[in-house]
């Protein structure tokens, strides 16, 4: 397959910048930061975007989807970068698709991916217990009792969390903290009364929730895919998540560097347009470069993710990896050379920087990435 | 079956039936690569086989017009062959400067005789081909060069010093700027001139590098005499006199384009990665892990920047193909392929530790790591330094004020 878009994928991505650049711009995001509404971003909006296919974006034609696959996905995350679109586009659409399309029962299907596609129910993904993004610690526990289970622990940074209907939980059913085997993922009611929530506004000024959960009981049909082995779903899951999350920062990087080129074409100091030092030029080209490099990883492994999903785990962490360095370093770069507005808060740079360091931190940074293909590949 | 399936499954035939399996180990290094030219020899009877099959076929330079030795395949084809070329891990047929870089410019702006005779030999593997471009008063700012070349009337007199001439003193022929008009600004008084190395008055002298030995020549031209032509429409200048610089850098976009596709982490230290190199060397802890940490992370995030620019290298080709050319973002591949090349080694050098940088009492070893890892140095110097390319980018890329 040739590693560019479709001219379906290409329609697919006019239509959304064209729909984002109208209804969704930054001043959009902006007023979403500073009026607060308590979802955390503008309902409105997400049932605009459901009803154009969005929501549904991954998700099969038989139950509501507009089968896009990740490649769609991608290229409107992409968009919704450029803007910094605030949605439950990533936990829902992505997240909570992902989990229930591809390792969902029939019956979850049909109960649950309707309401995703409609922008009617909001999924999180309640997966890490500390600061920093590690999926191989679960501690949270699923202990048997009868003919269920009960749940009690706690969870951190669940995008979306704080509004979500559906929360899908990475626990333990066995084993030691650490072990792959044992984990299982269940999907429950987030407004059980066992579940505190807690809204955790982060820097990029989209919301989280820290999660405690206290003896919540359970049935083995709130189970996504099987019992103790739940940790192979949540790679998928997570894979689907990095590339996703990738795209949008690349949607982030190009619009932050295009900021910059322009400023560097516009603004005058010693008498002439600063883009024409060359202590800014080469930083620009390197950039620029770094940039090409980030869109093909994030492509392929969107590619590979509709081909072969079950293959695409290194490719996604490779494309997070790249991608995530590749927008810090496009951000600070965009900040330094907007030099004093860049720092102020009336300028949009700013704003990026924000949002892309949270993406990186989101599901594993570049450190995160690295280590953890470097293990895959025996060394 | 569309045509292309059909196409990939008859190529694929081809290629099983037809490259001796000698030339399945995916090697193409410069020293086992087939050159051709007036002294090559075979270095194995499997390489003449290779080398006699693909020329029948022409595929040795499948892209190229059939009326000149080529295949006339189309881009979709040749990416096809080169796919299953790649999947059998066959070497290159044929490989040098003539297909790479002079072909390409002919083809853009010879005429129908000069390319006959020498998109010609070229495919047929008889002559081989250099480039006369830097001099010593002429490197980054290449258009400044002097190398004078004075029409004479029946012929050119040309005088004067190229440098960095790769393989100058095994090659054949030699495609060459020159300056036609010292009066006219720097750009519009060059000439794009083919010379036959064989003429009086040239003179080539190896040039020793840090690492101990080198490709690159010096090229002197002592009153030498250029036939005007070759034959009926067949002159030695390529494009019109005093426009040689239009040749020369359709002819850059090449050479970058090609130093642009080299597998930068691989291309010249063999297939093993680098974490198992270094696996190897240094060993494992109880957790699995490379024993050195820092290392470890400067090692994985080098093959994920390798990823990523094989990947890039894919892409660009891939749109190329649907019409989007290339064009100056070849310089692109160029800077992140050169650099990423000199971490490869650079990172072996540090795997290897005081073993590597072992020499022998005849000083660096050609081939050993300590000689590509000094020779890398290079990389980012030659085909246009890493800051030309930036100066590229920023100002034909980005279009940066001047």
């Amino acid at each position: 397959m040739a590693l560019i878009l479709t001219e379906e994928q290409e329609m697919l991505q006019d239509s959304a910048e064209g729909f984002l650049d109208e209804n969704a711009p930054v001043t959009a995001f902006r007023k979403v930061r500073d009026n607060k509404p308590e979802e955390g971003f503008c309902r409105k909006l997400w049932n605009d975007m459901a009803e154009m296919g969005w929501a549904g974006i991954i998700v099969d034609e038989e139950f509501g989807g507009s089968e896009f696959g990740y490649v769609g996905a991608g290229v409107l995350a992409e968009k919704m970068g450029k803007n910094l679109t605030a949605s439950p586009f990533f936990s829902t659409a992505v997240l909570g698709a992902t989990a229930i399309q591809r390792y969902g029962t029939e019956e979850q299907k049909t109960d649950h991916l309707g309401a995703i596609c409609d922008g009617s129910q909001i999924f999180a993904l309640a997966v890490d217990e500390g600061p920093r993004h590690d999926p191989s610690t679960i501690a949270f526990s699923a202990k048997t009792s009868g003919n269920g289970y009960v749940l009690s622990g706690s969870k951190t940074f669940v995008a979306d969390g704080h509004v979500a209907d559906k929360l899908i939980i990475v626990a333990r059913t066995s084993g030691e903290d650490t072990d792959e085997e044992g984990i299982t993922l269940f999907l429950v009611d987030a407004d059980a009364p066992e579940i505190s929530r807690s809204k955790t506004p982060m820097i990029d000024s989209r919301n989280a929730a820290d999660i405690v959960v206290d003896g919540l009981e359970v049935t083995g049909d709130d189970i996504i895919g099987e019992v103790g082995g739940g940790y192979a779903a949540l790679e998928g899951i997570l894979s689907a998540g990095r590339a996703v999350l990738a795209a949008e920062m690349s949607g982030s990087s190009q619009q932050a560097f295009d900021m910059t080129t322009e400023y560097l074409k516009e603004r005058e100091q010693f008498g002439q347009k600063i883009g024409s030092f060359q202590g800014l030029q080469h930083r620009a080209a390197h950039l620029a470069t770094e940039i090409e490099m980030m869109k093909s990883a994030v492509l392929k492994s969107l590619q590979l993710l509709d081909d072969d999903f079950e293959a695409a785990g290194a490719v996604c962490s490779m494309a997070k990896a790249k991608s995530g360095q590749t927008a810090q370093l496009a951000t600070k770069e965009a900040i330094q050379m907007h030099g004093g507005i860049g720092v102020t808060d009336e300028y949009d740079v700013g704003l990026y920087f924000k949002r892309v360091h949270m993406a990186q931190q989101m599901f594993g940074d570049a450190g995160f990435h690295a280590d953890r293909l470097a293990k895959r590949a025996g060394y | 079956m569309t045509e292309l399936e059909e196409f990939r499954t008859e190529t694929r035939a081809w290629l099983a039936e037809n490259c001796p399996e000698e030339m399945r180990d995916g090697d193409i290094t410069a020293e086992n690569q087939c050159w051709g030219g007036r002294q090559w020899e075979f270095q194995s009877e499997a390489q003449r086989l290779w080398f006699e099959r693909a020329l029948a076929k022409g595929y040795t330079v499948p892209t190229w017009p059939k009326k000149y030795g080529g295949a006339g395949l189309s881009a979709d084809e040749a990416k096809i062959l080169e796919e299953e070329r790649l999947r059998i891990n066959a070497r290159k047929p044929l490989s040098n400067f003539g297909i790479s870089m002079l072909g390409p410019a002919l083809l853009a702006y010879g005429t129908h005789e000069q390319k006959l005779q020498h998109l010609g030999a070229i495919a047929r593997g008889e002559i081989r081909w250099c480039q006369g471009y830097s001099e010593p008063g002429a490197g980054s700012d290449l258009a400044s060069l002097k190398t004078k070349c004075e029409d004479k009337g029946a012929h050119w007199l040309i005088n004067g010093q190229k440098i960095w001439t790769s393989n100058a003193d095994i090659s054949d022929w030699i495609f060459c700027l020159v300056r036609t008009d010292f009066d006219a600004p720097k750009h519009k008084g060059i000439t794009f001139i083919l010379i036959d190395m064989a003429s009086e008055g040239i003179s080539v002298k190896p040039i020793i590098l840090i690492s101990g030995h080198s490709p690159f020549c010096e090229t002197f031209f002592d009153n030498v005499k250029v036939p005007k032509s070759y034959g009926e429409n067949n002159l030695s200048v390529v494009g019109e006199v005093n426009r040689g610089w239009d040749v020369a850098k359709n002819l850059l976009v090449h050479e970058r384009g090609m130093l642009g596709t080299m597998s930068p982490l691989r291309g010249t230290t063999g297939p093993e990665s680098l974490g198992g190199f270094a696996a190897d060397q240094i060993g494992l802890d109880e957790a699995g892990r490379l024993s050195d940490p820092a290392l470890r992370q400067r090692i994985s995030q080098a093959e994920i920047d390798d990823w990523a620019y094989n990947l890039t290298v894919e892409r660009m080709n891939d749109e190329a193909n649907a019409g989007n050319g290339l064009g100056a973002k070849s310089s692109m591949l160029k800077y992140a392929a050169s650099e990423l090349t000199k971490k490869g080694t650079e990172l072996r050098m540090d795997i290897g530790g005081t073993v590597a940088a072992t020499i022998s009492e005849d000083g660096i070893e050609y081939g050993s790591l300590a000689n590509t890892w000094l020779y890398n140095r290079a990389y980012s110097i030659l085909g246009g330094t890493t800051e030309v390319q930036l100066n590229i980018i920023s100002k034909r890329v980005l279009e940066l004020p001047s």
